[in-house]
């Protein structure tokens, strides 16, 4: 018990100090330095307006699927779960702070000041991210579009001839292979395991599948960025192969879950124009910091 | 902290039939192990009062760890910025993870985790009663890993050299990510003490709700305590709660001076003569009414665990049949 004696304020602070050295897993503590997160980039490089809209997209996808997801941990059906969808979700949170970091550049603004001060229509996330989490299948529906389409995307966008989104994008896409993987796994479980669960399987599938083509679609952003960001429709038969492969050993056909009278939603998330489930999630995410403009967190 | 054993158990098959000659021989090792300082492991002969004890402790810590992520989880969606909501994610997920290697560890006694889940969401089993109160500030945030993360390393560093092995290699590494929890917690509080006027008041209102449940977290005084004694004797515990609450407390106080916030106990002072520190009666009353079930949200932390485990069974279920399936397939094919 000798060492419990008062110590003095300044050599606490010290030790706090020393010890902040540490890193933890794969959370980066201090103010997100690109150049130390991502090898290959430049710190201060500052993003074209195209560029900067073009992230902003990105980032936003990624942010929004990161705030559904953090919903399950401690909600899974199993404590592996609360830890992999957890985890998903802080990769996620990891891809969007760069994305959005970088995207703040072209206009002088943080990743915070992006994500908690602009309103829904700012917002350019597709529709597919912002959907409920509904049951476990839901989520599983949607990681396994998300997944397919950003294991596409990030691989294509590596290579870049930004080298900011270039740096980005490699890192990201071994994370996303991991994420689809989790959501191929699970597709298989569900739709093989019992009758209940196949059933809501496919119920998830149909509600999620609506969401896909709005990923693929071009406009007149992409024109601008050739050679920067890959054409969504290109993407596309990367994705087709990949998502067939994992419904045929599934056992699903399309017409399993396709509905003839509900076709591919017209979207609208890159312009600002947004399902009714972003507003709300907005408002629970910005709420304390809103309510205390100017402070630091 | 918690004081009864609410946990039946079968007898563990290795010492069901032994005779009397024999099992004085196997004590005889046993008490060798533990006053030698040695590890006790799994296929290691022990008592069964030990085993019982450790089950009970080992389990309650694991759903300590659980319930314990539905406070901090509250904030998740509302972190005021990126970079807290990674680390509060991250936090919450390592709970999860510490969650899951204690009940390894106590799976290692012979409890299976389904019959420890079984028991806490039928409020057989107890977890620390510290998850009890309700977050409702963001500087809650910082003042359970200061204060709650902080009394629960002054609890578990000593576990590190419980006798146990299991449980002592799963505390070391439970013990390091905790202080990095701590750490954490200081830093939300550092920030918002030093931030606008709102942000400091938020701050100390919240040390001020979680200082005294934080010290009633060491358990009763060491004279009102009726299973220290035998665990301290097995090497379980290697220090009193009375040891304990005045090692962290005196942990705090400089640190509470670097954060320029007050822990609210006015009677709070270093006793030279003592060499030990002064401070106010803790109401204990308090304790037992939250102890016995009658805190602000003992109802809504089981349903909250309850309600993922059952929804989360059509889930499991399937796991477990296509992992059926596939094995039959192989067998088909071998």
């Amino acid at each position: 018990m000798s060492d419990i004696k008062p110590r003095d304020a300044a050599a606490v602070a010290a030790a706090y100090e020393a010890e902040a050295a540490d890193v933890h897993g794969d959370v980066s503590v201090d103010e997100l330095a690109l150049s130390a997160e991502l090898t290959g980039a430049d710190a201060s490089a500052t993003a074209s307006d195209d560029v900067a809209a073009y992230a902003l997209r990105l980032g936003d996808d990624a942010l929004i699927l990161s705030q559904r997801l953090g919903w399950w941990i401690s909600r899974a059906p199993e404590l592996e779960e609360d830890m992999a969808l957890g985890n998903i979700a802080l990769d996620l949170l990891g891809h969007a702070r760069s994305l959005l970091h970088y995207a703040g550049t072209a206009s002088g603004r943080s990743e915070d000041d992006l994500a908690y001060w602009r309103d829904e229509h700012e917002f350019r996330c597709a529709w597919l991210f912002e959907q409920p989490n509904g049951d476990f299948a839901h989520t599983i529906a949607r990681g396994l579009i998300a997944a397919t389409w950003m294991q596409e995307l990030y691989t294509a966008l590596s290579q870049s001839t930004d080298a900011t989104l270039a740096a980005i994008a490699a890192k990201a896409v071994k994370e996303v292979a991991y994420h689809r993987d989790h959501a191929v796994q699970w597709t298989l479980r569900l739709a093989g395991g019992t009758d209940e669960s196949r059933r809501r399987m496919l119920v998830a599938l149909a509600d999620l599948w609506p969401y896909t083509d709005e990923l693929f679609r071009d406009d007149a952003l992409h024109d601008r960025l050739e050679g920067v960001a890959p054409r969504p429709s290109s993407l596309r038969a990367g994705f087709d192969e990949v998502w067939d492969a994992v419904l045929a050993e599934a056992g699903i056909v399309e017409s399993d879950f396709v509905h003839p009278r509900i076709g591919q939603s017209s979207g609208g998330g890159r312009h600002g124009n947004h399902s009714t489930h972003l507003g709300p999630m907005l408002a629970e995410m910005q709420v304390l910091a809103r309510r205390h403009p100017g402070a630091t967190w | 902290m918690e004081t009864e054993s609410t946990m039946t158990l079968t007898a563990p098959d290795a010492s069901a039939r032994i005779d009397a000659e024999q099992e004085a021989e196997l004590q005889a090792r046993f008490d060798a192990l533990i006053e030698a300082d040695q590890r006790i492991e799994p296929r290691d002969w022990m008592p069964d009062a030990y085993r019982k004890t450790l089950i009970r402790q080992i389990s309650q810590h694991a759903h300590s760890e659980i319930i314990g992520m539905q406070p901090e989880g509250n904030w998740i969606s509302r972190a005021p910025s990126l970079k807290r909501k990674a680390i509060l994610m991250a936090k919450v997920q390592d709970e999860a993870g510490h969650g899951l290697y204690l009940y390894s560890a106590a799976q290692t006694l012979g409890i299976s985790r389904d019959e420890m889940t079984e028991q806490l969401i039928t409020s057989r089993a107890r977890y620390s009663s510290i998850f009890n109160y309700p977050t409702p500030t963001w500087a809650d945030m910082g003042a359970i890993g200061w204060l709650v993360d902080g009394a629960a390393i002054c609890n578990q560093v000593p576990l590190c050299r419980a006798s146990y092995g299991p449980y002592g290699r799963a505390m070391v590494r439970i013990c390091k990510e905790e202080s990095f929890h701590q750490r954490q917690g200081f830093e939300i509080l550092l920030e918002l003490s030093q931030g606008t006027p709102e942000q400091h008041a938020m701050a100390q209102e919240s040390v001020d709700r979680w200082y005294w449940p934080a010290l009633m977290m060491f358990g009763p005084p060491d004279d009102e305590s009726p299973n220290s004694a035998q665990s301290m004797a097995w090497k379980i515990k290697r220090f009193s709660n009375d040891e304990l609450r005045q090692r962290f407390v005196g942990m705090l106080v400089p640190q509470a001076e670097v954060l320029g916030l007050t822990l609210p106990d006015p009677n709070l002072r270093w006793n030279e003569e003592r060499q030990a520190w002064d401070m106010s009666e803790i109401d204990w009353t308090e304790f037992n009414e939250v102890l016995a079930g009658r805190g602000p949200a003992n109802a809504q932390r089981i349903q909250h665990r309850r309600d993922a485990h059952e929804e989360g069974a059509w889930v499991r279920e399937a796991a477990a049949a296509y992992a059926e399936k596939q094995a039959a397939r192989e067998r088909v094919a071998a």
